[in-house]
């Protein structure tokens, strides 16, 4: 089963969920999907046993066959090449590697080459296998790199998906394919406007999905209202509580330091088998 | 004409709450949403719409099934995997138009595709300029883009000397958008080790485009070891950090009253970002050489 754990807005405890969730259960496989700003590494503390570079083909010119014609400009839907007199002019952050201009170039004068986005790092952290991706820093887009990430999914775990905050392509590329979609959120205005968006992304990708409200005791009630009205299920209510910031803070796992919790975290995983469960039959 | 733009790597560090006190502090500013995906600066400042607009991101194919013989060549050079039983998925489709190009019959077009608004807006702090991507697009750094270019028109129609723009979180193509060019980033965090490791690579992003940039510590009573942290790390990059705001359930109850902190309390949080205020104008004011 994949769980992924995503919200609209940021910093509503996706992390804490993600990570907890997976120290609370056996045979699982982290995958921090959040490639702009991955933070499960802190909480989870795992040895890395392997770093992969992670590219995308880009055009390179072979100035002896080029004659300048403009095709792969025409072609590319990006800008991200333009031929100006006697000159292609090429613009890496723009290109996504999509293979249009050297399949349009009459010359054959295009020769793709790998140029590298980020890395993705595998290890262990106990008995957790552990995934994530680092974009590299300057680097706009994300997606291609969760992609490939996602390519190292072991569907003989549990898999838990950490995805970016938002609703845009990161986070669909991180969060569609998954059997369950876990939203966190907080019960304020800032966060039932931002879940709202989320919803709307999860059931665009027809996946089913729950709510967990961190915070509940902070706010106010619109969040419950919505969830009720939308009928869309409260899995998991955590209170605000000093102990558990400074916790966090520190990038010490809430199951270690309120051990209670993780009955509560295997508890939020059978609600959400059980959903499945139904789902599918 | 300056502009600032405030962003924090890590979401839900206190940014546009932030922001949103900086909008009534301010005076002459035109406000500027540059988070187009999950924006909530609207839920304080309370604009009222002038203008809406429709914004097109880029192109998608469009399948003619009538010219379609199913030769399969489409869905062979889609590098996206977006095509299945000749069936294209908008979802996986970057819009690249390769298929439209290898299609032997013809059968595929690329169209202008609709893909979010953007609104010019008046607010009790003066215009504001936001957008709103249509859920699960792309193409985001292009809105935010477009929100900041319409930011600058109205600045120039009426002489306003300051843009405000409040980012997105993240680092990617969104926060590259609305960070370029601007004449002054301001990064919040808070003191935990996810605040510092984001705020590091957000500032990492600053440097990489050569932007002068400012620090806030939001709840920094959470944990003074890691705030002392973060001034260090300043310290050595020569990054001033311009604030330090205690944690205090009021900005909550601020944020539920849909008013600005500075609005509602006039208690400790908003002493210290009106100080905070006083030093980026005087910064920016100042002419950073960039
Ligand atoms: S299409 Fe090929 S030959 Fe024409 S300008 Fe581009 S690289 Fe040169
Ligand atoms: S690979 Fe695609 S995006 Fe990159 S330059 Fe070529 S046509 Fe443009
Ligand atoms: S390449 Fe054209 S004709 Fe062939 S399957 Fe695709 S759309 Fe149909
Ligand atoms: S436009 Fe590009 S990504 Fe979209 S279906 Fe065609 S080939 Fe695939």
């Amino acid at each position: 089963m994949i769980i992924s754990i995503s919200s609209g807005k940021g910093g509503t405890g996706k992390t804490t969920i993600g990570t907890n969730l997976a120290l609370s259960l056996e045979g699982v496989q982290y995958v921090d999907c959040d490639v702009e700003e991955p933070n499960g590494h802190l909480f989870l503390k795992p040895q890395i046993e392997e770093r992969i570079s992670v590219g995308i083909p880009v055009p390179q010119v072979d100035k002896s066959k080029c004659t300048y014609c403009g095709e792969c400009a025409k072609v590319c839907e990006f800008n991200a090449i333009v031929v100006v007199k006697e000159k292609v002019l090429f613009f890496p952050e723009l290109c996504h590697g999509c293979g249009g201009c050297s399949y349009i170039c009459p010359e054959d004068a295009i020769e793709e080459v790998e140029r590298e986005i980020g890395v993705i790092e595998r290890g262990k952290a106990g008995d957790i296998e552990f995934v994530h991706g680092l974009l590299n820093v300057g680097e706009p887009m994300a997606p291609p790199l969760i992609r490939t990430e996602k390519q190292f999914i072991n569907n003989d775990k549990t898999v838990i998906i950490d995805s970016s905050p938002g609703t845009s392509c990161p986070v669909v590329e991180a969060v569609k394919g998954s059997d369950f979609c876990l939203l966190v959120t907080e019960p304020t205005p800032f966060g039932l406007n931002d879940l709202r968006l989320a919803v709307e992304m999860v059931r665009k990708l027809k996946i089913p999905l729950g709510i967990v409200v961190n915070c509940c005791d902070i706010g106010d009630r619109e969040v419950w209202q919505y969830c009720e009205y939308e009928s869309i299920p409260v899995l998991m209510e955590i209170p605000q509580d000093r102990r558990i910031a400074e916790a966090y803070s520190k990038g010490i796992p809430l199951v270690e330091e309120i051990p209670e919790y993780r009955s509560r975290f295997q508890d939020l995983y059978n609600q959400i088998g059980k959903r499945v469960q139904e789902e599918s039959g | 004409m300056k502009e600032l733009t405030v962003i924090s790597g890590k979401g839900g560090t206190g940014k546009t709450t932030i922001t949103a006190a900086f909008a009534a502090l301010a005076q002459g500013q035109v406000m500027a949403d540059g988070d187009v995906d999950a924006a909530d600066l609207h839920l304080i400042l309370t604009p009222r719409i002038k203008k809406e607009e429709a914004f097109y991101g880029g192109r998608a194919p469009l399948m003619n099934k009538d010219k379609c013989d199913e030769c399969g060549i489409c869905m062979e050079v889609c590098r996206f995997g977006a095509i299945h039983d000749f069936v294209i998925d908008p979802i996986s489709c970057e819009g690249c138009g390769l298929c439209m190009h290898a299609c032997p019959n013809d059968a595929i077009t690329m169209e202008e595709k609709f893909s979010g608004h953007w609104f010019i807006s008046d607010t009790r702090f003066g215009p504001m300029v936001h957008g709103k991507l249509g859920i699960a697009e792309d193409n985001s750094g292009k809105l935010v883009s477009l929100v900041r270019q319409q930011a600058k028109l109205i600045a120039e129609e009426e002489n306003k000397d300051l843009i405000i723009i409040d980012g997105p979180p993240g680092i990617g193509c969104p926060v590259i958008a609305a960070i370029t060019g601007a004449d002054l980033v301001l990064a919040v965090t808070e003191p935990t080790l996810s605040g510092i490791h984001d705020l590091e690579r957000v500032l990492g992003v600053a440097g990489h485009f050569n932007l002068r940039a400012m620090v806030c510590v939001n709840k920094f009573d959470i944990n003074t070891e890691n705030t002392e942290k973060i001034k260090e790390y300043c310290r050595e990059r020569n990054i001033e950090v311009v604030g330090e705001i205690p944690y205090d359930p009021i900005v909550t109850r601020a944020m539920v009253a849909r008013q600005t902190i500075t609005e509602y309390d006039s208690g400790v949080v908003t002493d210290i970002i009106k100080r905070m205020w006083a030093r980026i104008e005087a910064g920016l004011g100042n002419g950073f050489e960039r």
